[in-house]
């Protein structure tokens, strides 16, 4: 491949994968991919056992990430027993048992019922905010992460295509992300049909609530 | 529809008889499913299982889709013409020499769906069909469950997708810690705060937002955006005209 990659200033190619992941965990769209040991608790501690940490490090990496994940209450199961939600909640905590500075999530909510997957995108988006680790989410549910994302990089074809805040992309791109299959959020796609019949002129809403409040004023008067 | 651990996928599993009930009784067009075997009811019911991986296991797409037919005992030469119809149907037909498992994980979800589809099962089960894949797919989807439907052929979707069930609104089935809690139309179930909390679903974007828009006289079971845009339309042009009026 051309190019070059950085990870905190250094080339991906200057360091070996173990020095990578120390720095980058990365959680894969199939949970039972990165699942093998024969308990929840044993497959989260996996990682820091293989770190040189102390015993009580150990444990106290796996208590928290166990609790951060909310997989406390399966800490004795066996991962192929569990629902795949389940399944992909203990392979989140197993990365945040590294305590690593950046996280990839690959489709990380995409087995999860609609309310579980927001409470694990809010579980993940306090993270970043109490413990400023990089979160990097690859989606095509613009609609279920956009809220969380401070920055969106929109790619085609294995090309960057577009590249900034949420609510300017949205605005400035719409059609084109609609073509490229990305699951937009209805409100922005509601506003964009009303707009294109001049019916509205504001900015794309990206969630319900200011759209709620663009109209409740139009409506109004 | 339900949340993790519902029972949905247990319930769909009745329907080919790879489970059978242990109290109750369930019944394909009139057959007891403990009187028949898995290779009887799956030539009517076809099961398209959440995870695609747990179903290919052939070295190309072509062998994959072509297996089952060949195992109903249908001709070569209608096996051939089925395999191609499908892989055209669900545009897999580019890889038809690939392995399944070369491909990306929405990929390998629509050759398991034409696994299935080849052998044109009456009843098709499809466990949670739109993961991982993006809006296009889903609309071509939703287009080939529609056009399913339209052959006479019915079609049981386990999903958490709220946005796709609402854009289909077909008949929803809730369920909560293995039990039916409740059933209708989609947009009465899915504009229900009620019945959304206890099965742990969220409300698509219509029907949150119509929820709050009560107070201009808007129903509040609109869950497409397309009902939606067409009552606002109506709202919007007469809030112009009545401004225009009254300068």
């Amino acid at each position: 491949m051309s190019g070059e990659l950085l990870v905190d200033g250094v080339s991906v190619n200057d360091e070996t994968t173990s020095e990578l992941s120390r720095k980058v965990g990365y959680v894969f769209q199939n949970p039972e991919n990165q699942l093998f040991a024969l308990t929840v608790e044993k497959d989260v501690a996996f990682g820091p056992e293989n770190l040189g940490l102390t015993r009580q490090e150990i444990r106290d990496r796996v208590d928290w990430a166990m609790e951060a994940a909310g997989t406390v209450a399966l800490k004795d199961l066996a991962p192929y027993e569990l629902s795949g939600g389940q399944q992909q909640r203990v392979a989140l905590a197993g990365v945040l048992a590294m305590k690593p500075s950046v996280i990839v999530l690959d489709e990380p909510t995409s087995f999860l019922d609609p309310r579980t997957a927001e409470e694990v995108m809010g579980a993940v988006d306090n993270l970043r905010r109490e413990n400023g680790i990089t979160v990097i989410v690859v989606e095509h549910r613009l609609d279920l992460v956009g809220r969380f994302a401070e920055r969106i990089v929109v790619m085609d074809h294995g090309r960057i295509v577009a590249d900034g805040r949420v609510e300017d992309v949205l605005d400035a791109e719409f059609d084109r992300l609609s073509g490229l299959g990305i699951g937009l959020p209805k409100v922005s796609l509601l506003w964009s049909m009303l707009r294109r019949d001049g019916l509205v002129s504001e900015r794309l809403p990206t969630h319900v609530e200011s759209a709620v409040k663009m109209l409740s004023e139009r409506l109004r008067n | 529809m339900g949340e993790n651990g519902a029972g949905k996928t247990t319930l769909a599993k009745q329907l080919n008889g790879l489970l059978r009930p242990s109290l109750g009784k369930v019944t394909v067009d009139g057959d007891d499913t403990t009187k028949k075997s898995v290779a009887q009811l799956s030539r009517k019911v076809g099961i398209v299982f959440q995870n695609p991986d747990h179903l290919l296991f052939s070295e190309t797409v072509r062998e994959e889709v072509g297996f089952a037919l060949k195992n109903f005992g249908f001709e070569p030469g209608v096996v051939v013409k089925q395999v191609e119809r499908t892989l055209e149907a669900l545009d897999l037909a580019h890889y038809a020499e690939t392995s399944p498992f070369l491909l990306s994980g929405g990929e390998r979800k629509r050759v398991a769906l034409a696994a299935v589809l080849a052998w044109e099962p009456d009843y098709l089960i499809l466990d949670e069909p739109t993961i991982g894949q993006d809006y296009q797919q889903k609309e071509r989807l939703r287009n080939f469950i529609l056009q399913l439907n339209s052959q006479g052929k019915a079609v049981v979707m386990v999903t958490h997708d709220v946005e796709f069930v609402a854009e289909c609104n077909p008949k929803v089935v809730l369920m909560s810690k293995g039990r039916i809690v409740a059933q209708g139309q989609a947009d009465e179930i899915l504009s229900d705060d009620g019945l959304i909390e206890k099965a742990s679903l969220v409300k698509p974007q219509m029907a949150k937002l119509f929820s709050q828009l009560g107070e201009f006289g808007f129903p509040r079971d609109v869950v497409d955006v397309h009902r939606a845009k067409m009552l606002l339309e109506q709202k919007l042009s007469e809030a112009k005209v009545s401004v225009a009026q009254s300068s």
